[in-house]
């Protein structure tokens, strides 16, 4: 039975009516109609409803609304301002530095994949400014692209981590 | 006349026109987009209004007929358009595709979307700008050839003061002017935009979740769908024969509401997670009839079944030129079902009332799609409107179709929009796979190194022709007649070479005791050409000749011998003979080199690839692609092709194979069916081969097929044995090693 459910997505509070089970992607695109986390298999094998929860990447096809009560969950519309948190920014800016580096890269094909990649990719930055190209492949070894853009991926991390360590 | 004059009739009324005729007085005072959309496509495409409009502002907006897939040709078509009109690519914007608005250009099939469409964008923008120009010489009093144009800006040659802009002269209005082909296009040594390296159009939305893909699409009042179908298709033929449906078994969500129709059931809802919940709980008991062959027995049952034969080619005599040869290498090669697998599984919206229907989709082909639904809901297609919103990447004919239909069917039963998702496992289970296929090759040189005969037989069967939604509830399952494509030709069976002894013969199989098949992204090709382009590697080997070398000698076509030197230069490729470097170590390298198509293009392909002889895992280290397409519009995005074909390449030829038993399909999700990930990724070095002076050909697909021959040339190299099965997973490397 549906019952009325606060979540903190983007840092806004949202007063939800869903089951408690309800998988929290299903929450976020019909109730606040996001575009970010997307369905992709519902199995949590490829990472296309990537969110982040309190700053850890989560499957939010196989995560119940219930379980992020009380938590932090960023979706890819929020990621600027999170990242503008994070470094401490007086404004977010337009894009995290891992969207832009995709668009720079031209990286994106069909692009329904890129939510978990830059979601993914945040994350991995968040905790390791500077990984080499064999740390990125394991990082992002779960998440599944049909069209063949991992290479350029792999590139547009590297592009955002050097982008970031020039703003430190 | 009125603005509420419909489309269809402005465009008839302005037909007389011929150019020549003082313009002004035909453009008429209506504004050009007001009346779009309000009839039944296609527009008439003799019609220059069809496909662009000028506005006020001094932008144009193009009418494009083909889908955006990721591969940028929404962006590329633009460029074509903003060069024969001297706009900048800010001035210039395309619209979603819509059976009310845009052309019917054919479906976005066979890398077409450049080949066909670039040119009739081309001519109809070279018209409308030879009209502009016209208007703009009585406008400004001076002769047409001392006109030039900059970012949509006439002016007087020499005189910059006297100018006025493309939306001054028309803005908003119709041209009325036949579409006649006519007009003298752009020489190519004047490209501005053309050949280079435009970002693309949606990029940015892309990346920042504003994207709006088919996923995402809702309209009030409409409720979420799910199919109830068996886990995994059985025969074609078969379809699905419910047995009985217990629709208690979902009495404890109150929300969900089931539609049947025949064999066809689905479950809607107004709480999306009620119809996903109650799709998997409903029982239904199907009828489980063993109808296949199973995984373990397929390519027995397919080169021993009753087929109908067809000699493609028989050019001079092959079997005595066989038996006169110094040199005959031969082989069997066993080739699996595919799937499209789109990332994201099909999506449709469909609003089906008393007498009239809209259904939004991803589909290819918003006009063939229109035909299938009115047939479906027996509406006249005028009745029926399509318009498209991306999907995940499809790559061919995957449940596109299929979803509109279904979405069709449960909205037309339930008096309601339904929005219908696909769960993984329909989308894996019941797709048109790419049929799975047996090669026997032969081929023969004599001592100098000359190929001198080639015999090719294949069997696979044909494409699947009705749709699951369609077949359940009650069509006739029926197969596409094979041709073209969809068998054995010599486009990657030894066509590219000089050979006057020929023989290809197809095979068809029987397409209802088999999956349902359909166009995957370069169809059969990859299995062509890893089986044909092994055996003409082996030769290089009897005749220990380097294989680079030893296609260059037989290859005499001046593009095909383009990009293969194009890529093994890009490989920086080193003469010897293969296998010439076999080693006890326990993890070995090859480089294999291979040539291939789809259909019109040339395309070449390098692969470096590693074994591990004790565990059979074999990755693809780097691979070079070179594509020569004619004409590429922008490089940047055929590199991004190449790019992604031989990633794709690389998942189809060491990942990916449809499994399945006697009764249904089992490779249902991403562990039953693994594709390549991060970790296995090769490098890639894609080369295009630019040739502003041809016609533009396709480069969505071409160098897919050279990828897979190189890819097991290469294990040849590394270990000096033959794969004659793909794909190359750890068991089956194993055992052909052991094998020897």
């Amino acid at each position: 039975m549906a019952t009325q459910i606060k979540i903190r997505v983007n840092e806004r509070q949202w007063t939800v009516a869903a089951a408690p089970e309800t998988p929290l992607l299903y929450v976020l695109s019909n109730e606040l109609q996001l575009q970010g986390p997307r369905f992709g298999c519902g199995l949590a094998q490829c990472g296309s409803c990537s969110v982040l929860v309190d700053g850890v990447e989560k499957r939010s096809c196989v995560t119940p609304v219930s379980a992020v009560v009380g938590k932090s969950v960023t979706t890819l519309e929020g990621l600027p301002a999170w990242y503008a948190a994070q470094k401490k920014l007086a404004a977010a800016p337009a894009r995290h530095p891992v969207q832009q580096a995709m668009i720079d890269e031209q990286a994106v094909q069909c692009g329904y994949c890129f939510n978990g990649m830059i979601i993914k990719a945040s994350e991995l930055l968040s905790k390791n400014p500077a990984p080499n190209e064999a740390q990125i492949r394991t990082a992002m070894n779960g998440h599944l692209c049909r069209c063949g853009s991992y290479p350029r991926v792999v590139k547009a991390i590297q592009r955002a981590s050097q982008a970031m360590e020039a703003t430190r | 006349m009125t603005g509420s004059l419909r489309r269809r009739n402005f465009l008839k009324a302005g037909g007389a026109l011929v150019v020549g005729f003082p313009l002004r007085s035909v453009l008429l005072g209506q504004e050009s987009t007001a009346a779009r959309g309000t009839t039944p496509g296609p527009p008439d495409p003799k019609q220059v209004d069809t496909w662009l409009a000028i506005h006020a502002d001094n932008t144009a907006t193009v009418y494009i007929g083909f889908a955006e897939l990721g591969q940028g040709n929404s962006t590329a078509l633009l460029q074509v358009a903003a060069e024969e009109l001297d706009l900048d690519m800010s001035q210039i914007k395309t619209v979603r595709l819509d059976t009310n608005v845009t052309p019917n250009q054919g479906g976005t099939y066979s890398s077409a979307s450049i080949q066909r469409g670039g040119p009739q964008l081309r001519t109809a923008a070279a018209e409308a700008r030879a009209a502009l120009l016209k208007l703009a010489s009585q406008r400004l009093n001076a002769p047409v050839d001392r006109l030039t144009v900059a970012k949509g800006v006439v002016s007087v040659a020499g005189n910059s003061a006297q100018s006025v802009t493309y939306g001054a002269l028309v803005g908003g209005k119709l041209f009325q002017l036949p579409f006649t082909g006519s007009a003298p296009v752009k020489p190519v040594s004047e490209y501005k935009l053309v050949g280079t390296r435009v970002p693309r159009n949606e990029v940015p939305d892309k990346v920042s979740g504003k994207y709006v893909y088919m996923q995402h699409v809702r309209v009030p009042g409409m409720l979420h769908g799910r199919v109830v179908r068996p886990r995994g298709q059985s025969a074609y033929g078969a379809g699905a024969k419910m047995v009985s449906i217990d629709e208690s078994s979902i009495r404890n969500i109150p929300g969900a509401r089931i539609v049947r129709k025949g064999d066809f059931a689905g479950i809607v809802a107004e709480n999306e997670w009620d119809a996903v919940r109650a799709a998997q709980q409903l029982k239904v008991t199907w009828a489980t009839t063993p109808t296949l062959p199973g995984s373990a027995v397929l390519y027995d049952q397919m080169r021993s079944a009753k087929t109908t034969d067809r000699v493609v080619t028989d050019r001079g005599d092959v079997g005595s030129a066989m038996t006169q040869a110094a040199h005959v290498a031969s082989g069997t090669y066993h080739c699996p079902y595919q799937a499209h697998a789109p990332f994201g599984p099909n999506c449709a919206l469909a609003d089906v009332k008393a007498d009239s229907a809209l259904v939004m989709c991803s589909t290819q082909d918003v006009y063939g799609t229109r035909g299938g639904l009115a047939r479906l809901l027996n509406m006249p297609v005028e009745k029926v409107r399509v318009q498209y919103y991306e999907g995940s990447g499809t790559y061919g004919h995957s449940c596109y179709d299929d979803v509109a239909q279904a979405a069709t069917v449960m909205s037309q039963l339930a008096g309601k929009p339904v929005r219908l998702q696909f769960m993984r496992w329909d989308e894996h289970g019941w797709d048109n796979y790419g049929p799975a296929h047996v090669g026997e090759v032969r081929a023969a040189a004599d001592a100098s190194g000359n190929i001198v005969a080639y015999e090719y037989q294949g069997w696979q069967h044909s494409w699947s022709g009705v749709e699951t939604t369609a077949q359940l509830i009650g069509t006739p399952p029926a197969e596409f007649p094979a041709g073209g494509v969809m068998g054995v030709s010599a486009l990657n069976c030894g066509g590219m070479y000089a050979i006057p002894n020929v023989r290809l013969v197809n095979h068809q199989l029987p397409a209802k005791e088999y999956l349902k098949g359909g166009w995957l992204r370069s169809p059969l090709d990859l299995s062509f050409s890893f089986a044909s382009e092994q055996t003409l590697d082996q030769l290089a080997y009897m005749l220990s000749m380097d294989p680079y070398e030893f296609r260059r000698r037989n290859i005499k076509d001046e593009r095909w011998l383009g990009v293969l030197d194009a890529v093994a230069k890009a490989a920086q490729w080193k003469p010897a003979r293969a296998a010439s470097k076999l080693s006890d170590a326990k993890t070995v390298t090859g480089i294999g080199i291979g040539v291939g198509t789809h259909l019109a293009s040339y395309g070449a392909a390098v692969a470096v690839i590693e074994v591990n002889k004790e565990t059979g895992r074999a990755v693809a280290k780097h691979l070079y692609g070179a594509i020569d397409a004619g004409q590429t519009v922008n490089p940047a995005f055929v590199e991004n092709q190449i790019s992604g074909q031989l990633v794709q390449t690389a998942s189809r030829m060491f990942k990916e194979e449809v499994t399945l038993n006697t009764t249904n399909v089992t490779s249902l999700d991403w562990n039953s069916y693994p594709v390549l990930r991060f970790e296995e990724c090769p490098e890639v070095t894609p080369v295009v081969v630019q040739r502003l002076d041809q016609r533009s050909t396709g480069a969505g697909e071409e160098v897919m097929a050279a990828a897979a021959a190189a890819i097991g040339n290469a294990f040849f190299d590394a270990t000096g044995v033959r794969m004659r099965q793909f794909p190359l997973t750890p068991t089956r490397v194993l055992a052909a090693l052991k094998r020897g």
